[in-house]
C-alpha cells in the first residue's frame, strides 16, 4: 500500500516540474500502399524526420499501413491498443478512415493526433478531449477560397466536387463565404477522371470562375483536360490538387491557378526555412504541406512530452492544448475543440527552373477556426 | 500427405487452441485477427455453397456482406442516437441487440439474393460472373452517395451490440461467439452437401440435362442454392460490422467479392474446411507480411500465383493429394 | 439546354466510348480466342501509360511515347503470356481469375516500386493542344476529335486483321475449334503469344492515350478494366463489333446519364438535393444498363456463345 502511495505521489512531483518519466509509444496508421500512398509517405517522412531531429529516446513510433481501407486501419488500432499499448495514434490521410478510427480509440482513452483529415463530425458534436486536430477542419481550405473569390471579384462561380462526403463539406464551405452567385454545381462521380461533360457544362454556362474540389488523380485529369478545353476562367481549389507531389504530373495546366493552404515552403519563418532544407536534405524531394503536417504533428507531441508525463492524461491533455510548439506555419494554437486557428494563405503555382511550385500571394482569412466549434461540449 | 479428415480436424484446433494461447500469453491482437478469420470464412463458406455445389461463380458476394454490415450500422446508429428507423407506415426503431441485427441482416440479404438470383441466373458462365458484378457495383455507388447514412465515410458504431449472457467487449467472447456461429454454419453446410438438396444441386452443375429428365429443375435448385448463400454471408456481414464496429461502402466493393472468393479457392473450391483453411492463411499473410516491406503486395501476389498454378485444389488439395472435388 | 451542348455532349459520350473500346477490344480478343478472364488487362494499361510517360519526359516526343507504349505493353505482354497466362488456358475460370488478380498486385506495387508512389508527367502534344471549332460553332478540344479518329482506325485495322489476313483465319479458326487449328499444324502456343500480345499492346496504346488527358498514376487501370468488362459482357464476349457496339453505349449512357439525371431530378428536389440524388443514379447507370441487357439477352448483343 505503502509503495502504491510513494508511487503516485512520485509521478505527481514529476506532473508538477514537468519532467518526463515514462517513454511515450506512438502508433502511426497510414496509406504506404497503393494508389494513395504518395500523402501517407510524406506524412510519414515529415514525422520521422522530427522524430529524428529531436533525437528523444523516450519517443517509440510504431509504422502500419492502412492500405487506404477503413477495416485495415480499425484492426491495425486494435493492434495498436491492445497489442503494442501505444499511449498516443496519428498518421490516417482519409476522412472515412479517421471516422472508423478516432472514436473507438479516443473512447478507449488513447490520443489521437490528426495530421490530415478532419472531418464535420469529429469538430463538433462528435469532439473528444484527447482528439486533436493539428491539420485543419476539412471545410477550412474550402470557407478560404470562398473568401479569396470575394476578393478577386468573382461574382458568378462554376463550383463542382465528388459525391461524397467530403465533397459536399468542400462546397458547403465554400458556399459559406462565398458571397455571389453561382453558375452551376455539379456533383462528379468519385474516382472520375474525364470530365469532358462538366467542361462542356461551363462552356456552356455564364460562369465568371472556376471553384473544384477533385484530390489525386481527379485533379490531375480535371486540370489537364480544363486546359485543353481551351476554357479560359480564373480557376480556384484548395491545396490538395496542387501539392508538391502532384504539381509535377499537372504540369503547365496548373500555372497561375489560385489555391488555399495553411503552409507553404516559403512563409517566412525560421522552423520552416529548417524544415524544408532539412526534408530535401533527407529525402531529395521538396516537402508537401502532407509533410509539414506530419512534421508539426511530431513537433507537437514532442512539446507536450517535455511538459508532462502521458500517464497523467490530464497534465498530458493540457500540454497538448497549449501547443507550445514552432510550427512550420508560424502562429499556431488550437480552438475550444482542439482544432486548429490559424492564417490560411493564398497561393499561386509558379515555375521555378525545371520545378512546379506554389509561391503564396497573400492571405485569405487570419486566425480562422472552424465552423462547428459552437456545437463541441466537453 | 495427409488424410483431408486430419487436416480439417487440425484446422478446428488451431481455432480453439491459438486463442486460447492468446488468452494466455495476454496477445489481445491474435484473438482479433482470429476473429477476423473466422468471420471471413463464415462468408465464404456461404458463397462456397453457391460456388462449390452449385457452380455459380458470384463476383458479386459483396451485396450480401455489405447488406449484413448496414444492417447491423443502420439499426445500431439509430440506437445509439435514439431516433427511429421508420415512423410510417409503422415505427421501427433501432437496436443493439445482436441477435435482432443478425435476423433482419439474414432476412434482408436472403431477399437481394432472390431478386439478384432471378435476375441473374438468366445468364451463365462468364456472363453471370460479370452480371453479378454490376449488381455489386450498383449497390456500392448507391451506398457511396447515401448520404443519410455516413456515404464514404461510412458509419461508426461506438460501442459493440450486445449478445444475452455474454460480454462482446471482451475479444475472446466475441471469438467464441464468432466460433460457435463458424461451426454451426459448417455442420449445416456439411448437412447440406449430403441432403437430397445437396446431392440434386451437384448433379444440376455436372449434368444440368439428367437433372431435368428426373423433373428436377435445375434453375430452381441454384436459386435455392443462391438464397442459401446470399444469407450466410450476409450474416457474416453483420458480425464483421460488429467486429469493426464501423460498416462503409467498400463492404460492397469488387474487391471485397474478390478477397471472398480468393478464401475458397485458396483453401480449395467445394471442401468444407476450404474457406476456413483459406480465411486463416489469408488473414495471417496479411498480417506478417505487411510488417515486411512497402511493397508486400509483390509478395502476396507471386504466393497467390504460385499456389494457383501448382497447387491442385487449393491448400488443403495440395497438403492432402486429393484432387479438387469441383473440377 | 441548348442544341449545341446536346451535341457536343454526344460528341463527349462518343469519344468516352471508344477509349473504352481501346481497351476492351484487346479484352475481348484475348477471351474470343483463348476463353481467358484477365483481370490484368488493367495493369497493361497502366504500363502503356507509364512506358510512354518515361519515353516522353526523355524524349519530348510524344509519338516515340506512343511507340514506347505499344511495345512496352506488347513485351510485358508477351513475358506475362509465357511464364503465367499459358499455364491459365485450361484452369476453370476461377483459377484464371485469381492468379490474374495476383498478377495485379505484383504489376501495381511493381511499378510503383520502380516509378515511386507520385503520379508522372504526360501532356497533349503541341500540335494536337488546344480547341478547335467545328461547323455550328462547336469548341471541341482537337486531341479528344483524335482520339475518336484513332479508334475508329483501330477498330477499322483489326476488322482488316480478322478478315483479311492469315493470322485473322488462325484467330477465328481458334474461336471456333481449338483441336481444328492444332489438326491443320498451326502453332498454337505461338499464336496465343501473338494474340495476347496484340492484346495487350492495344491496352498500352488506351493507357498512353488517356494518359496524356487524364493521370498517370498506379491503380489507373483496375476502374477502366471494370467498365471494360462492362463493355465486352454487353456487346457479347469475343466480338470486336460487339466491343464497339457496347463500347459507344456505355460512354452515351455514363456521359448523358451525368447531365440528364440531375436535371430530371431538379423537377422534383430542390436543386441541392437534385445534384446529389441525379450523380448518384448516375454513377449507377451503366451498371443497370448491363444488367438490362444481360437480362434481355443472356449473352450481350453480339454474343454467340453462352
Amino acid at each position: 500500500m505503502k509503495l502504491v502511495t510513494m508511487a503516485v505521489t512520485a509521478a505527481l512531483a514529476l506532473g508538477l516540474t514537468g519532467a518526463q518519466a515514462e517513454p511515450v509509444k506512438v502508433g502511426l496508421i497510414t496509406t504506404l500502399s497503393g494508389g494513395g500512398a504518395g500523402l501517407g509517405i510524406d506524412v510519414r517522412d515529415g514525422f520521422m524526420l522530427a522524430v529524428k531531429q529531436a533525437g528523444n529516446e523516450d519517443l517509440e513510433v510504431v509504422i502500419e499501413d492502412d492500405q487506404r481501407k477503413p477495416d485495415i486501419a480499425v484492426q491495425l488500432a486494435d493492434k495498436m491498443v491492445q497489442s503494442e499499448k501505444v499511449d498516443v495514434l496519428t498518421g490516417i490521410i482519409w476522412s472515412n478512415l479517421a471516422m472508423a478510427v478516432v472514436p473507438s480509440v479516443t473512447a478507449q482513452g488513447k490520443f489521437y493526433l490528426s495530421p490530415n483529415a478532419g472531418p464535420s463530425a469529429l469538430a463538433g458534436k462528435g469532439c473528444h478531449p484527447n482528439y486533436f486536430n493539428v491539420a485543419w477542419q476539412n471545410d477550412n481550405l474550402h470557407e478560404a477560397a470562398g473568401a479569396y473569390a470575394n476578393f478577386a471579384g468573382h461574382k458568378k462561380s462554376f463550383i463542382l466536387a465528388p459525391n461524397y462526403p467530403a465533397g459536399k463539406d468542400a462546397l458547403t464551405g465554400y458556399k459559406r463565404f462565398y458571397e455571389g452567385g453561382l453558375a452551376g454545381e455539379i456533383y462528379t462521380k468519385l474516382g472520375q477522371t474525364d470530365y469532358a461533360a462538366e467542361l462542356a457544362q461551363i462552356r456552356a454556362s455564364d460562369a465568371d470562375s472556376v471553384f473544384f474540389f477533385l484530390p489525386g488523380g481527379m485533379g490531375i485529369s480535371f486540370l489537364k483536360q480544363y486546359k485543353d478545353s481551351g476554357i479560359d476562367l480564373p480557376v480556384v481549389g484548395p491545396a490538395f490538387s496542387f501539392d508538391q507531389g502532384i504539381l509535377q504530373a499537372v504540369g503547365d495546366a496548373a500555372l497561375g491557378v489560385k489555391n488555399t493552404s495553411q503552409w507553404n515552403k516559403d512563409l517566412d519563418n525560421p522552423t520552416n526555412k529548417a524544415f524544408v532544407e532539412s526534408f530535401q536534405a533527407e529525402y531529395g524531394r521538396l516537402p508537401s504541406l502532407y509533410a509539414s503536417q506530419g512534421f508539426d504533428t511530431a513537433n507537437l507531441l514532442l512539446s507536450a512530452m517535455a511538459k508532462a508525463d502521458v500517464n497523467d492524461a490530464d497534465a498530458f491533455r493540457e500540454a497538448l492544448e497549449a501547443g507550445e510548439f514552432a510550427s512550420t506555419r508560424g502562429n499556431f494554437k488550437f480552438g475550444p475543440n482542439h482544432h486548429p486557428i490559424q492564417d490560411i494563405y493564398v497561393r499561386e503555382v509558379v515555375k521555378e527552373g525545371d520545378v512546379y511550385t506554389n509561391k503564396i500571394i497573400g492571405t485569405a482569412l487570419s486566425s480562422h477556426a472552424d465552423a462547428y466549434w459552437a456545437d463541441c461540449n466537453m | 500427405m495427409i488424410r483431408e479428415s486430419y487436416l480439417n480436424a487440425l484446422t478446428v484446433l488451431v481455432l480453439l487452441a491459438v486463442p486460447l494461447w492468446a488468452v494466455v500469453a495476454d496477445e489481445p491482437f491474435t484473438i482479433t485477427l482470429m476473429t477476423r478469420a473466422a468471420i471471413f470464412a463464415i462468408a465464404a463458406i456461404g458463397l462456397n455453397i453457391a460456388l462449390g455445389i452449385g457452380g455459380l461463380v458470384s463476383l458479386g458476394h459483396a451485396v450480401f456482406f455489405g447488406i449484413g454490415g448496414y444492417a447491423m450500422g443502420i439499426l445500431a446508429h439509430h440506437a445509439q442516437t435514439y431516433t427511429a428507423v421508420f415512423e410510417w407506415p409503422l415505427l421501427i426503431e433501432g437496436t443493439k441487440s445482436m441477435p435482432v441485427i443478425w435476423l433482419v441482416a439474414v432476412v434482408l440479404s436472403s431477399l437481394a439474393a432472390l431478386v439478384i438470383g432471378i435476375l441473374s441466373l438468366r445468364t451463365t458462365g462468364v456472363y453471370f460472373i460479370m452480371i453479378t458484378l454490376a449488381f455489386g457495383q450498383m449497390f456500392f455507388f448507391f451506398a457511396i452517395s447515401w448520404a443519410e447514412y455516413g456515404g464514404e465515410d461510412g458509419l461508426s458504431i461506438y460501442v459493440r451490440n450486445g449478445f444475452p449472457g455474454l460480454n462482446t467487449l471482451v475479444p475472446i467472447e466475441f471469438y467464441g461467439l464468432c466460433l460457435g456461429v463458424l461451426l454451426l454454419v459448417l455442420v449445416f453446410a456439411w448437412r447440406l452437401s449430403k441432403s437430397p438438396f445437396g446431392l440434386a444441386l451437384n448433379a444440376a452443375r455436372q449434368a444440368p440435362v439428367r437433372v431435368e429428365t428426373v423433373g428436377l429443375d435445375p434453375v430452381r435448385l441454384k436459386l435455392v442454392a443462391f438464397v442459401i448463400s446470399g444469407a450466410i454471408t450476409g450474416l457474416a456481414g453483420a458480425m464483421f460490422a460488429d467486429l469493426n464496429r464501423f460498416v462503409s461502402p467498400t463492404m460492397f466493393s469488387w474487391q471485397t467479392s474478390g478477397e471472398i472468393m480468393i478464401f475458397i479457392i485458396l483453401g480449395g473450391v467445394g471442401r468444407l474446411f476450404g474457406p476456413v483453411v483459406g480465411a486463416l492463411v489469408f488473414v495471417a499473410l496479411e498480417h506478417w507480411l505487411g510488417g515486411l516491406s512497402d511493397y508486400w503486395h509483390i509478395y502476396l501476389g507471386l504466393l497467390l500465383l504460385l499456389i494457383v498454378l501448382f497447387g491442385r485444389g487449393g491448400l488443403i488439395g495440395m497438403v492432402s493429394g486429393r484432387r479438387a472435388v469441383h473440377d | 439546354m441548348s442544341l449545341i451542348l446536346l451535341i457536343e455532349q454526344v460528341l463527349n459520350g462518343l469519344q468516352f466510348g471508344i477509349m473504352l473500346f481501346l481497351m476492351a477490344a484487346g479484352l475481348t480478343l484475348i477471351f474470343g480466342v483463348m476463353g481467358l478472364i484477365n483481370l490484368a488487362h488493367g495493369s497493361l494499361y497502366m504500363i502503356g501509360a507509364f512506358c510512354a510517360a518515361a519515353v516522353a519526359g526523355a524524349t519530348g516526343s510524344f509519338l516515340l511515347a506512343l511507340i514506347a507504349s505499344l511495345a512496352g505493353a506488347a513485351i510485358a505482354g508477351a513475358l506475362v503470356e509465357l511464364v503465367v497466362i499459358r499455364r491459365l488456358y485450361d484452369k476453370d475460370h476461377l483459377d484464371q481469375v485469381l492468379a490474374t488478380f495476383a498478377l495485379i498486385l505484383i504489376f501495381s506495387e511493381g511499378t510503383r516500386w520502380v516509378f515511386g508512389s507520385f503520379p508522372l508527367f504526360l501532356d497533349v502534344p503541341d500540335f494536337l493542344s488546344g480547341p478547335i471549332t467545328l461547323p455550328g460553332g462547336i469548341e471541341y478540344p482537337l486531341y479528344r476529335l483524335t482520339l475518336i479518329v484513332v479508334g475508329l482506325l483501330v477498330a477499322l485495322g483489326l476488322y482488316l486483321l480478322i478478315s483479311r489476313t492469315r493470322l485473322g483465319v488462325q484467330i477465328r479458326a481458334g474461336e471456333n475449334d481449338r483441336e481444328m487449328i492444332a489438326a491443320l499444324g498451326i502453332d498454337i502456343a505461338k499464336l496465343y503469344t501473338i494474340v495476347f500480345a496484340l492484346g495487350a499492346a492495344l491496352a498500352g496504346l488506351a493507357g498512353a492515350l488517356v494518359g496524356a488527358i487524364q493521370s498517370v498514376q498506379v491503380g489507373m487501370g483496375e476502374p477502366v478494366l471494370i467498365l471494360a468488362f462492362v463493355v465486352i459482357v454487353i456487346g457479347g464476349i469475343g466480338s470486336i463489333k460487339g466491343a464497339l457496339i457496347g463500347a459507344i453505349l456505355v460512354g452515351l449512357t455514363d456521359t448523358l446519364g451525368g447531365i440528364f439525371l440531375p436535371e430530371v431530378m431538379k423537377l422534383f428536389f430542390d436543386p441541392s438535393t437534385a445534384t446529389s440524388i441525379g450523380s448518384s443514379l448516375a454513377s449507377m447507370a451503366i451498371y443497370v444498363l448491363m444488367a438490362a441487357v444481360l437480362i434481355l439477352r443472356p449473352s450481350g448483343l453480339f454474343g454467340a456463345r453462352a
